[in-house]
């Protein structure tokens, strides 16, 4: 019988070779690859490894009036024609082809992010493929969504995406502009665009009409190039706090339909009488789940001043199972940070918080040598005034503070400058429903954290931006209503 | 497992709070803390898709097989059948020396001298189940006259399951009182306590049966009969990991698990192998801590076995059937 008494798991690494990486790419404009007109480029490497994946162009001022004139005429010509039913069917072609090779997305996801390939398998692709198989439902009802009768398209959207969830929020924004009748330039973030430009070749694999869905990839300027561009109708972006202010002046006076999606700083709170088990599984999910690269994160966990040391000490040895490393191995729950530079923030942070006078626990764990690691990270005695308790980390660092009463929580968890979500934990359906009404937080969720659907609606009070993506709701924010 | 003294039936003073009355029971069982179902299943999920191969599976496909409680609890069971059953136990790939032995095996108590006498000396343990097996439903002195029998016989360990109509009508002292009698009419054979969940249905029920049979004494806490669907399953087990695992904490006595019923494939044990490792922790790696209650689990274990030591499957009829 086995002498040796743990039970180490074998490496199980998913295979790469489903991939089919190119050494660089092109520009997607009216559905065919083309390259930059000024010629730059820049790489995008494995977080994991510093492995150089590709080659990618830096899209300029000329790509980007390119791409929306591509929009444009698409629009014009083609889209704004189709029978809304017609529209629906490329979605829902789009969908099963997502699907269809959702193995081979879910690598490139892993490889080019940092995430574990068991939530890019198991979360972002599923999801992804449910956004458009929902959006496509809506194509042809348009007129039963609450927006009067034939509700007409914006025109042409310019989209940012973030680095966080690349085909995800891919999805969130072009599955409901396509379904409403806009057509679409989008700029994912510079360190993950791979993900986006298979999705372009799965456009042309669904014979998606040329310039309906245009990809610019690039950085900052690329963005700000589309936002500010004059012939777009719509802007939807998703990122930080500090970008979105800037996007808002920059369309302030102009004509533009604008959604923001930004930061946050959510509260996930723990009262006395929670299932504890599940709601310390909610702390991880909460915070740790995408290291922590989440806007909706469990950042702050208020938990009961009664349960504190037990619900800690329960969390602690939690955390001392996860495992972290290899983002492609499919038991790794922990995987990379996405970037030097948002590594470099989390360290800084973190000092703060040290600095501050809150005390730092961190898993013992080994770091790889190679690529941008952070291990899982709880911060006990902090307080509101903290730096760690009112600023976005975005990584796998958690602030833990206490309240003795439910109207505390509430105080607590609503003294942010951000809304964006909450989570309650309680055996009792009457605090969730009172806490639920209280909490100024786009999202709720009870006894669970970080789950998302399609038709649930999505968004931020404050801070965390302004519009809905998702369910009925996310409609609205393309149509001229 | 060695041959230990039999654990005296102490109630320390925190226990004796506990089980002071009905109420004081209650209390405290009701206490504990709740369950979320959606919660305790997701984790579940997720832990199952833990991929677990090569070496990892090796290991694990060895150590499932030394866990095993083989078992055969039919009326139809004769003598022959059960010699039989111990010939596997003794050597479960008559084609392989290095395939370790299983725990147990777990028959009814009248077939116990059978097992008793082809099991000696072997360290493959002897279980009987007892107190009128499935149902319970036996007056007190029947159910410890058929322990001790089972005991006399040469059983070292007693599968007793408990009145669930007792205890889901919250006459939970009472369910208390009959295991501290059954472990003292065992002496010094361990005591395994069937909760039969699938007649407690909710987690909530589960965790306070798994706490109030480890305070009554009980060595194992263990799923199911096998006589009622469902038997074993894996967010059952959890809850029942997650008892054991705070208990120790909380009373400083380390109990045991074992889900019984419905476990027949490599795939599904070594889910459950997972669910230890990331929930009680390596402590409860070991045959003297968790235990599996299986008949056809065996075989397909040593086809697994053989599929990753020679690189073939080789058909059933290589097998024995028991």
């Amino acid at each position: 019988m086995a002498a040796n008494k743990k039970f180490e798991y074998a490496p199980a690494p998913e295979s790469r070779a489903i991939v089919d990486l190119q050494p660089s790419y092109g520009l997607f404009i009216n559905g065919a690859f083309v390259d930059p007109v000024d010629g730059h480029s820049f790489k995008t490497i494995s977080p994991a490894t510093e492995e150089v994946l590709a080659e990618v162009s830096d899209a300029g001022q000329v790509d980007v009036d390119r791409a929306v004139a591509a929009a444009r005429r698409a629009y014009n010509k083609v889209w704004s024609k189709m029978p809304p039913r017609e529209r629906g069917k490329y979605l829902y072609r789009i969908a099963r082809i997502l699907q269809e090779r959702a193995r081979e997305l879910a690598v490139l996801e892993s490889l080019d992010n940092g995430k574990p390939i068991r939530e890019s398998r198991d979360v972002d692709i599923p999801l992804v493929a449910a956004w458009f198989f929902y959006y496509a439902g809506w194509a042809d009802k348009l007129d039963h969504a609450g927006f009067g009768p034939d509700p007409k398209a914006l025109g042409v959207a310019g989209q940012v995406i973030p680095w966080n969830f690349p085909l995800l929020m891919l999805a969130w924004k072009i599955a409901p502009a396509l379904a409403t009748g806009n057509t679409v330039v989008l700029k994912p973030a510079e360190t993950t665009p791979l993900t986006a430009l298979l999705f372009a070749e799965i456009c042309q694999q669904a014979d998606l009409p040329a310039g309906v869905v245009n990809i610019v990839t690039g950085a900052g300027e690329t963005g700000r190039a589309l936002v500010e561009h004059a012939d777009v109708n719509k802007v939807a972006f998703t990122g930080s706090t500090e970008v979105g202010k800037m996007i808002a002046r920059s369309t302030a006076g102009t004509k533009k339909k604008v959604t923001l999606e930004l930061g946050g700083k959510a509260a996930n709170i723990v009262f006395d009488d929670a299932p504890v088990d599940q709601a310390v599984e909610g702390i991880v999910n909460g915070i740790f789940f995408n290291q922590g690269h989440v806007c909706c994160a469990g950042s702050r966990l208020l938990v009961q001043e009664n349960v504190h040391d037990e619900v800690l000490e329960s969390l602690k040895r939690r955390l001392s199972t996860l495992r972290l490393g290899d983002p492609l191995d499919k038991n790794t729950d922990v995987g990379a940070i996405n970037s030097l530079e948002q590594l470099t923030r989390i360290r800084e942070l973190s000092e703060v918080g040290e600095a501050e006078g809150a005390a730092r626990w961190t898993v013992a764990c080994d770091l790889p040598d190679k690529g941008f690691w952070f291990p899982p990270t709880v911060f006990t005695g902090v307080s509101q005034a903290h730096r760690i308790a009112r600023e976005e980390i975005f990584g796998p660092v958690l602030s833990v503070l206490t309240f003795r009463t439910p109207a505390e929580a509430v105080e607590k968890a609503n003294n942010t400058p951000y809304g964006l979500s909450a989570g309650v934990w309680t055996d009792k359906g009457s605090r969730i429903l009172w806490m639920a009404g209280q909490l100024r937080a786009g999202v709720v969720w009870a006894n669970t954290f970080n789950r998302f659907d399609p038709t649930s609606p999505f968004g931020g009070y404050k801070e965390s931006g302004y519009g809905r993506e998702g369910g009925r709701h996310g409609l609205g924010a393309y149509l001229d209503v | 497992m060695t041959t230990t003294a039999p654990l005296p039936v102490e109630r320390t003073a925190e226990v004796g709070d506990i089980v002071a009355s009905d109420s004081s029971l209650r209390r405290f069982l009701h206490g504990l803390p709740a369950v979320d179902q959606v919660g305790a299943e997701a984790r579940v999920a997720m832990l199952s898709t833990r991929s677990i191969k090569t070496t990892a599976k090796a290991w694990a496909i060895d150590l499932a097989i030394s866990m095993i409680d083989l078992t055969t609890l039919e009326g139809q069971d004769t003598p022959g059948k059960v010699r039989a059953l111990c010939a596997k136990a003794l050597r479960p790939d008559p084609a392989d020396q290095t395939v370790p032995r299983v725990a147990a095996i777990c028959v009814y108590a009248d077939m116990v001298p059978v097992a008793a006498h082809e099991l000696a000396g072997s360290g493959v343990r002897v279980a009987s189940v007892a107190t009128a097996f499935p149902s319970g439903r036996a007056a007190l002195d029947v159910k410890l006259a058929d322990t001790r029998h089972a005991v006399k016989d040469g059983a070292d360990e007693i599968d007793m399951v408990i009145d669930r109509g007792a205890f889901l009508s919250g006459r939970y002292l009472e369910v208390f009182e009959e295991i501290v009698a059954v472990k003292q009419a065992c002496g010094a054979a361990h005591l395994k306590v069937i909760l039969e969940t699938g007649e407690l249905v909710t987690y909530d029920n589960v965790r306070r049966a798994s706490w109030l049979a480890m305070l009554a004494g009980g060595d194992f806490i263990k799923t199911s009969t096998g006589k009622i669907a469902p038997a074993a399953t894996l967010p059952v087990t959890l809850v029942m990991l997650e008892a054991v695992r705070d208990f120790r904490d909380a009373m400083g006595r380390q109990v045991g698990v074992k889900p019984a019923g419905g476990i027949r494939t490599t795939k599904d044990a070594v889910k459950y192998l997972v669910l230890v490792n990331e929930t009680a922790g390596d402590d409860w790696l070991d045959p003297d801590w968790f235990r599996i209650g299986a008949s056809s689990l065996l075989n397909d274990l040593l086809m697994q076995r053989t599929k990753l030591t020679t690189g073939r499957y080789s058909g059933p009829d290589y097998f024995t059937l028991d």
